[in-house]
Parts: C-alpha cells; structure tokens; sequence
C-alpha cells in the first residue's frame, strides 16, 4: 500500500496489547515520550480473548495517573483495528501526532531541561 | 494473606513533599499478591511521583526497593546499609511491614502508602473479601468452615438474628448471612444437629479486647 505516516512514533511489538502494563506507559513518559498509543486488535477479535480488554483498562488507569501527576491523561490513548487495516493505522498515527503536537511537548522533558 | 488496596497518590504525595530523597519499599507477600504493594507497583509509585515532583519543580531522588517480607528481621536487613541515604521511605506493605520497618530504622521516616484492609482470600481477580479477623480462639470445627466473627455483621455465635432475609444481611443486600451459609453448610455435611448445639459466652480476651496479643512459642524459641 505505501502508505506514509508520521515517522515520530517509535513502534514497540508486543505479542498482544494484554502485554501493555500502566508501568511501561509511565516509563515511556518519564524517559520523555511526548504522548504513548496501545493499537490493539479490535475488541472481541483478541486472539488471547481479553488482552485488548486489558490494555483499555491499563491505558485508563495511567490516564487517571497521568493527569493526577500534571502531565494530562489524553497523552495516552487506546485504539482497536485489525491487522488488514493499513489506512487506518496511518491515519490514527497521523490524529495522534496532530492531538500531541497540539498538547505540546511532554512537561517532564521541559522539567528536565530547567533542571540541568 | 493481608489485603491491602492502595493509598490516593495525591495523599502520598501530601506526606512525602518535604523530602528530597525517598525510598519506596515494597513487599513480595500479601501485598504482591492483592496488586497494592509488590514490585510493580513499587514501579508505578515511584516513576509517578518521580514525574510530579519534577514536573512542579524540584527533583526528587526517589529508589525503588521490594523486599521478601517487611516482617522479618532477616528480609529487612537487607536496608540496612542503604537506608542512611534517604530521609523517607513510603512502605507500601501492610500495616505490619510499615510499623516493623520504622521500628528497625528508627532516625528515618516511615510512612504508609497502602491503606491496610483485612485478613481475606482472592475471590477473583480484584475481587478480595474478609475471611478472619484473627479472633484467637477458632470456632471453625463447628459452625461447618464459616466463621461467624468476620462473616457475620454482628459476630453473633448462635445465629442468625432477625435481620436475616432470603440468606442476605439487613446491612446489606450483598452480603451474605453468615449463619445462612453456616446452616446450609451443615445441612450439606449432614451435620445440622450440631447447630442445636449452644454456642458458649465466648472468651473475647484472646480478641484485641484484651489489647495488643502476642503468641509465645518456647518449643520454637532459640
């Protein structure tokens, strides 16, 4: 298909979004990441049955951390496609990186800089 | 094992914002178990507050630690060299583990980062309910395995009350009736004569009416 998406994202494979922690979210945003995107398959299509349920409740749960911390909860954010869906993936890759931008750069990163 | 379920990070937060090098301090038993206080949540806790006080100005050096247990003197040890460095530790173990863990480093703050619940079993995945309240003289053998002290709003001994309805309590229509469940576990062991039998005044001393307890063991003693 030769489609083209933002080349910002930094995928990271995982056997099934079940695999996705509340703990990798964190790390990714305390080492800088300006906002992190679980793509799971579509609900009910879980090759694992519930992996996906359990990556929506993860990214909901650092949500609420995120924004108790100060660093905003919408930087994490849970999306369901299939696999055929190519054109869907450049284009939720493309509303992320336009919803990130928009949000500005992670706060911690601009924290860090001050500090040193 | 101790449930536990975890403290509002802005409450922690509150208790520890005076602090510029932190340790938290979690434990692999209960705590673990009930996903309150084992080692991944000693990641979370951390790497979140480590973010906050970053992002509201001031760096916080905050360490991560999981010991075996936080109510032995042996696993605790393990600080011993290291707990000079930090003047606070969030233990997010029990009750136990926080009060042993202060008693042992006395000059360092301890500080709770778990809210402390109850003696329970794992229902389900995030389902934990009581089961004990460590009364201290078991009356399981008779009442079929289902313990009218922790199960039973009024920890009544020869039940049930008035309040009993369709083998649900008055205090709630989720909560079984102790001595609903009590009787239909009898009945299944056919055992249900015992239920005529009359619970004695139990002897409450060995409860937390006679104040803190301890159980002395001098055939395991050194």
């Amino acid at each position: 298909m030769r489609l083209s998406y933002p080349s910002n994202i930094k995928i990271i494979r995982v056997p099934c979004t079940g695999k996705v922690d509340i703990l990798h979210v964190l790390r990714a945003f305390e080492k800088g990441a300006d906002g992190v995107y679980a793509v799971g398959c579509l609900e009910g299509d879980c090759h694992y049955n519930s992996g996906n349920f359990r990556a929506r409740k993860r990214i909901e749960q650092a949500q609420k951390l995120l924004d108790t911390i100060g660093i905003g909860g919408e930087r994490a954010q849970m999306f369901n496609l299939a696999s055929s869906e190519g054109p869907l993936f450049a284009e939720i890759a493309r509303d992320m990186v336009a919803k990130i931008r928009e949000l500005g750069p992670n706060p911690i990163k601009t924290a860090r800089k001050q500090a040193a | 094992m101790i449930v536990a379920d975890k403290k509002p990070i802005e409450e922690i937060i509150e208790e520890v914002k005076t602090f510029s090098n932190i340790l938290v301090l979690g434990c692999n038993e209960c705590v673990t178990v009930c996903e309150a206080g084992g080692k991944k949540e000693v990641g979370i806790l951390a790497s979140a507050l480590r973010m906050y006080f970053l992002n509201h100005g001031h760096e916080v050096k905050i360490d991560e630690k999981t010991l075996e247990r936080q109510c032995d003197h042996e696993y605790l040890e393990e600080i011993r060299d290291i707990v000079d460095q930090y003047e606070a530790i969030i233990s997010i173990a029990c009750g136990v583990g926080v009060q042993f863990t202060a008693e042992k480093y006395h000059s360092t703050p301890v500080l709770p980062g778990v809210n402390t619940s109850f003696m329970g079993a794992t229902e389900e995945r995030g389902l934990w309910t009581e089961r004990c309240q460590g009364c201290g003289t078991c009356v399981l053998a008779r009442t079929g395995g289902i313990c009218p002290v922790s199960r039973c709003a009024k920890r009544i001994f020869n039940g049930p009350c008035g309040g009993s309805a369709k083998g649900k309590c008055e205090i709630n229509k989720e909560i079984d009736c102790a001595w609903q469940l009590i009787i239909d576990r009898l009945k299944a062991l056919d055992r249900l004569e015992e239920y005529e039998t009359l619970f004695p005044i139990k002897d409450w001393s060995t409860d937390r009416a006679g104040g803190p307890r301890k159980v002395v063991r001098e055939d395991v003693q050194i």
